[in-house]
């Protein structure tokens, strides 16, 4: 099997290249649409014996002043999710609510109910966004000394070009972005890197060989040909687990479970194309190789 | 040939007969049961209450299991779930407040598995059901107070040196107006030679027109910040030890935060109260016997229920004053508690005790508490009372200053509790509310069987695809990857780790990675065999050079899972945890146990053809 990944990578750039603008414009005039980790507020799940009459609920808890309700179902007919932004007091709070529907005799089993400051939220969406700068830092560093500094910028671009292109899912999609989707986001990450080091391990290794001849073109678009089965046997396997999480994993699992199955898929395909057009941009040779070159494999020989 | 030695192989299979006998724990059944935490209530003490409990429970018609009495509260073992939320109902009602009712879990660990220290994995809040709190010290009320009093004693000390001045405070500053300018030059003269504490300035002195205006340093607020934080998290964890709910955990976050999870408990309402409670000591010397009652008030002691005493209405110091109290032993033995006291606070002592040598000092624990009944419409009612015990009334046998200690106590435990309620009684600062979650026990249950069902599918899934691509292999590799789940178990349970649903997720998602390690070596080990290498050495190739990619891909997501947890809370501190030990294990049995099995059946034959 030879398949010329090198003949497809222009097209390949130009599709990463549309999908990354779309997701900027998006990310620009429709942002995401943040979770109450992230905004703060007050959210309360109910389930009902029967399927939930929602204009009911509605109706009942208008009757409290000066708070804008969004009441919908949440997995089944008979959950009601009811989420709502309160003032700094709280005066409003999930007491008020369940009172009220309370008093008008359609409480339905509280299941679970949480309030979190404006403030928090702020606070973790400033640590969200560090985590996942400093997780790039770290790893940039840790190729650099492992590999060389073209694979360290390969690996950095496909991780931005992942996280984006997820970020852009969940923008164009209004999906909604809380602190577990963060932490998919960040598994992502790894996962991501994971690709593009196996990749780069094997075109460091094939540059490395002597008996290898050829151009680095010709040596890039071997080294693909050789990962490609791995690379697509472990993403399906790892889609497998989480189609299963997506299918019977929940709600509160379903917007987690699809940012990483987007990621896995992202992360596949951009430690194809994105990895490799990097290091062309580079011009990585043979050349660059010779540092490293004291460092043989055999240096981890487990017999 | 391809053999592992013996000593190897004793190694690898003794390290996965260990993750079987601590993962155990987690096979056998739990029965659902309810804690009822007494608390300080009284009808526990007075009274048989099991038989009360229980009793009550058949009159209701609820059936249970078992009923035992343990240190100050009782655990009640049930059958099935609707029996337990049934009790929970009858309890709650029956308690009218006074008991906090928790629903959880009794495990059925057998006992020898106990005795080397097998337990279950402890359940996040998600799947067990719960409350989190997450309280701030609210800072701009604790700078309020602070300045305000430290204000007032400024104007005191300036006075004492014939300097006339009035100030006032807000939550930023203190404002001294002054009558001339000679006073405002000399206060600040005596202002900058006590400005300072320990790590540097206390305040930064600003001087406009005939005023002066004192500020907190940035380093003093964040220093007596951090001080507060450290005493509400001794005050907090005693209150909440207290309510005797199992496995609670009260831990500092960041560096004005402190997160309290109470696992199985559903009343927000009172748990918050009790939580936020304020408690607050008084010292009062005991009425003489003819005092009249218009001097003299009665209160009952804390710990003996029916005894009492006469204590002075006039308070002479409150819990605000006292600045440390250690239990320690006197001179013969005895136990006996050592009070530190502020100024202010032992100039009050001093004049108060002095002439009143012989007579006794009571010290008074003042609580706020809230109880909880139904109206005749079924509706439920709080409401707030102080309640005042005495807890301790001990002889003066000199006169007090800023140290003392109080002796006479009957046991060193009761020494150590007075030392604990002396020092943390009151809450440092005051704090806030800033996050509270509750999840319901039946959303907890949900979650967890939705979160064990996609990891069973998921494996199924896996399993079926490893067998159907690389047959023999596959069979290794599955081999490895079952033993990955039980050693992620085995190391969960043994460390205490905690699992939420994220973390479920990260196992999931490590059995998805563990593959990963299989599919790079069995592809090595296909290579080879294309290049025409004979069957032993294409399989030793194969292990040896997917070696350096597997560990290079493993250790930057480690290092992710790390970052993760050094930044995550809550649920997510819960998938970085199974996904770093995830990955950890899954390095070992994808290399290890797969290279063993591997050995064992094509490593002790000649094989002249292979097909990967």
């Amino acid at each position: 099997m030879n398949i010329p990944f090198i003949q497809f990578n222009k097209f390949g750039i130009m599709v990463s290249s549309g999908l990354i603008l779309i997701t900027l414009v998006s990310l620009l005039f429709k942002g995401l649409n943040l979770g109450l980790d992230f905004t703060g507020g007050i959210s309360l799940e109910m389930k009902y014996e029967q399927k939930a009459d929602l204009e009911r609920i509605r109706n009942s808890i208008s009757k409290i002043e000066n708070s804008n309700f969004v009441v919908l179902n949440y997995g089944s007919d008979n959950s009601v999710l009811i989420k709502f932004q309160s003032d700094e007091e709280l005066s409003i709070n999930a007491q008020t609510v369940i009172d009220q529907l309370s008093a008008d005799n359609y409480l339905g089993e509280v299941e679970k109910s949480e309030t979190i400051f404006p403030q928090i939220g702020e606070e973790l969406r400033d640590q969200g966004g560090i985590a996942i700068l400093v997780a790039m830092l770290v790893i940039l560093v840790y190729i650099i000394f492992r590999f060389q500094i073209k694979f360290g910028y390969g690996a950095i671009a496909a991780l931005f070009h992942d996280v984006l292109i997820i970020l852009g899912i969940f923008s164009i999609f209004s999906l909604t972005f809380d602190l577990s989707v963060l932490a998919a986001l960040l598994a992502v990450v790894g996962y991501s890197l994971n690709d593009s080091i196996v990749v780069s391990d094997r075109i460091r290794e094939n540059f490395l060989d002597d008996n290898k001849k050829g151009s680095s073109e010709v040596l890039l678009n071997d080294s693909l040909n050789q990962v490609f089965a791995r690379t697509i046997i472990t993403s399906f396997t790892t889609l497998l687990v989480l189609i299963a999480l997506l299918v019977a994993g929940g709600e509160a699992l379903k917007n987690f479970s699809l940012a990483l199955a987007a990621g896995v898929v992202v992360g596949s395909y951009s430690s194809i194309f994105i990895v490799v057009r990097v290091l062309m941009l580079t011009g990585l040779s043979k050349k660059d190789m010779e540092k490293p070159k004291n460092e043989p494999e055999e240096s981890y020989s487990l017999d | 040939m391809n053999k592992y030695k013996v000593w190897q192989i004793a190694l690898i299979y003794s390290v996965l007969v260990f993750g079987v006998i601590f993962a155990l724990p987690n096979f056998f059944p739990t029965k659902p049961a309810i804690q009822i935490a007494f608390g300080d209530s009284i009808r526990a003490t007075s009274s048989n209450i099991i038989s009360d409990l229980s009793s009550e429970l058949n009159d209701k018609k609820v059936s249970f299991t078992e009923i035992e009495y343990e240190e100050n509260s009782a655990k009640i073992i049930f059958e099935d779930v609707s029996d337990q939320l049934a009790a929970r109902r009858v309890l709650s009602s029956y308690s009218d407040g006074e008991f906090i009712i928790a629903l959880n879990s009794e495990p059925s660990t057998p006992e020898w598995l106990n005795s080397i220290g097998g337990k279950p994995i402890n359940l996040g809040l998600d799947l067990a059901g719960g409350i989190h709190f997450l309280l701030e010290v609210d800072t701009d009320r604790y700078s309020t107070e602070r300045l305000s009093s430290e204000g007032a004693s400024i104007i005191d000390e300036l006075l004492s040196r014939n300097i006339n001045a009035n100030y006032v405070s807000s939550n930023e500053s203190i404002n001294i107006t002054f009558r001339n300018f000679e006073d405002l030059s000399s206060a600040r003269d005596y202002l900058d030679q006590n400005n300072f504490t320990t790590s540097g300035a206390k305040y930064n002195i600003l001087q406009n027109n005939n005023d002066l205006e004192l500020q907190y340093t940035d380093n003093y607020l964040s220093e007596i910040v951090d001080y507060a934080v450290e005493q509400n998290l001794v005050a907090l964890r005693n209150r909440v030890n207290e309510l005797g709910v199992s496995e609670p955990i009260v831990q500092r976050e960041g560096k004005g935060r402190i997160v309290v999870e109470l696992p199985g408990v559903q009343d927000s309402a009172s748990a918050k109260k009790i939580i936020g409670k304020t408690a607050n000591l008084e010292f009062r010397l005991e009425a003489r016997p003819t005092d009249s009652f218009l001097r003299k008030e009665k209160f009952n002691y804390k710990n003996s229920s029916g005894t009492s005493a006469f204590l002075e209405k006039v308070v002479i110091i409150t819990g605000d004053n006292v600045t440390n109290a250690q239990s320690s032993f006197d001179e013969s033995g005895r136990p006996q508690v050592n009070i530190n006291l502020d100024i202010d606070g032992g100039r009050s002592m001093q004049s108060a005790t002095k002439d009143n040598i012989g007579r006794r000092l009571g010290v008074v624990l003042v609580e706020e508490k809230t109880r909880t009944f139904f109206d005749e419409n079924d509706n439920v009612l709080q409401e707030s009372y102080t309640e005042k015990n005495v807890i301790s009334n001990a002889t003066i046998q000199a006169a007090l200053g800023t140290a003392f200690r109080i002796t006479g106590l009957s046991s060193s435990y009761e020494a150590s509790e007075l030392a604990l309620l002396l020092r943390a009684g009151a809450l440092a600062a005051p704090m806030k509310f800033v996050e509270e979650q509750t999840i319901g026990p039946t959303l907890g249950q949900d979650n967890i069987d939705k979160g064990l069902n996609s990891v069973i599918v998921g494996f199924i899934l896996v399993f079926i695809f490893m067998l159907i691509r690389y047959r023999l292999f596959g069979f290794a590799a599955n081999v490895a990857l079952i033993s990955n789940l039980i050693l992620v178990t085995a190391i969960m349970s043994l460390v205490g780790a905690t699992l939420t649903l994220p973390g479920i997720a990260g196992i999931v998602l490590t059995v998805g990675m563990a593959v990963d390690a299989n599919v790079l070596i069995f592809a090595r080990i296909s290579e080879e065999l294309k290049a025409n290498v004979e069957v032993q050495n294409a399989i030793r190739n194969g292990f040896s050079k997917a070696f350096s990619t597997i560990i290079d891909a493993n250790i930057t997501t480690l290092l992710v899972a790390v970052i993760l947890y050094a930044i995550g809370t809550g649920p997510i501190k819960g998938f970085a945890v199974t996904l770093s030990i995830g990955i950890v294990t899954s390095v070992f049995t994808a290399i290890f146990v797969t290279r063993s099995l591997v050995n064992f059946i094509y490593g002790y034959r000649d094989i002249k053809e292979l097909k990967v």
